[in-house]
């Protein structure tokens, strides 16, 4: 027997847990980030949205997607300490910033568009394939 | 049975000349609206009460609302039912924000695992239970447990599409 160890690491998933943000993906809500404030269930959570319009109310877990972030909250947090810590925390900012935030925004946008528009965006795309056909040609001829 | 609500209600028996000032009573029920809980109010005092609704009459019958409806609570509930064979007295534990919406989720709990319906089911008391020692079912528990924390392992997401260009993922 070898005196080794291997560590095992525990997987990374994202926990439901008091001070976690959430999106909501159905209802009036929709699109909306708010915290977990308290856990009712397995299958239900009390959320509160003060700084993103949500008011505090129970919500099943089927209509929310896990945010990877979390918040510093006590179990059970009122309206106004949540508001306050979500601000703290900087959540809007955090969350601008994020791939997720930017490919919602970038999809919004395109659902948005005229018709003339999503020509604009095929010629404009057409250019960038072009330019990078280009420049990878002339890279393969001086190599 | 739709949404329930708590009612108090409170009736007494017709005055008669032997008792020109009958004692009041007053039940608390859950109840979708506002005639079945008078039918349910009729229907527990016939079983308690020498009274039936002819010979009595409603006093006073008021929607009583949830105090604070945005705090979990744990709930206790006594109640009594009628299975096919016989009556059983039960205790349930229930966690949710408000009584009404504890009382609904025992409706559905108890025509899950008994097929008990509505009129089968006598609750006799609710009850919070504010210290955490109070709670007597594992499965109320294990919610209290502090710094609580789990993952949502497995997840279906249904998509409105008839068609799929790829297989769902259930990762999440």
């Amino acid at each position: 027997m070898s005196e080794e160890f291997t560590t095992v690491n525990g997987s990374a998933w994202r926990h439901v847990e008091v001070g976690r943000v959430i999106l909501i993906n159905k209802g009036d809500y929709a699109g909306k980030l708010a915290a977990i404030v308290e856990i009712i269930d397995h299958k239900r959570v009390l959320i509160d949205g003060p700084v993103s319009g949500v008011p505090r109310q129970a919500l099943p877990l089927a209509q929310a997607t896990l945010t990877p972030i979390v918040i510093k909250l006590p179990r059970g947090a009122r309206t106004g300490t949540t508001a306050k810590k979500w601000a703290e925390a900087g959540v809007d900012e955090i969350w601008a910033k994020s791939a997720w935030a930017q490919k919602i925004k970038n999809r919004e946008i395109r659902w948005g568009l005229t018709d003339f528009e999503r020509f604009q965006v095929l010629i404009l795309k057409k250019q960038r394939r072009y330019e990078v056909k280009k420049t990878l040609a002339k890279a393969k001829r001086s190599a | 049975m739709g949404r329930l609500q708590e009612y108090e209600v409170i009736g007494r028996h017709l005055p008669t000349e032997t008792d020109p000032t009958p004692k009041l009573y007053r039940l608390h029920i859950f109840a979708p609206n506002v005639v079945v809980a008078k039918s349910r109010y009729w229907y527990f005092m016939k079983q308690l009460r020498k009274v039936k609704k002819s010979t009595g009459e409603i006093v006073s019958l008021k929607v009583i609302s949830e105090k604070r409806p945005t705090k979990v609570k744990n709930f206790g509930i006594w109640i009594r039912y009628d299975s096919r064979s016989g009556t059983h007295n039960m205790y349930k534990e229930y966690r949710d924000l408000s009584r009404t919406a504890a009382v609904e989720s025992l409706y559905q709990d108890m025509a899950a695992r008994h097929r008990a319906r509505f009129r089968s089911i006598h609750i006799l008391k609710v009850v919070e239970l504010e210290k955490s020692d109070d709670v007597r079912r594992q499965y109320i528990k294990q919610l209290l447990t502090p710094g609580l924390k789990f993952p949502l392992p497995h997840r279906v997401i249904k998509s409105k599409k008839i068609f799929s260009p790829s297989r769902p993922s259930t990762f999440y």
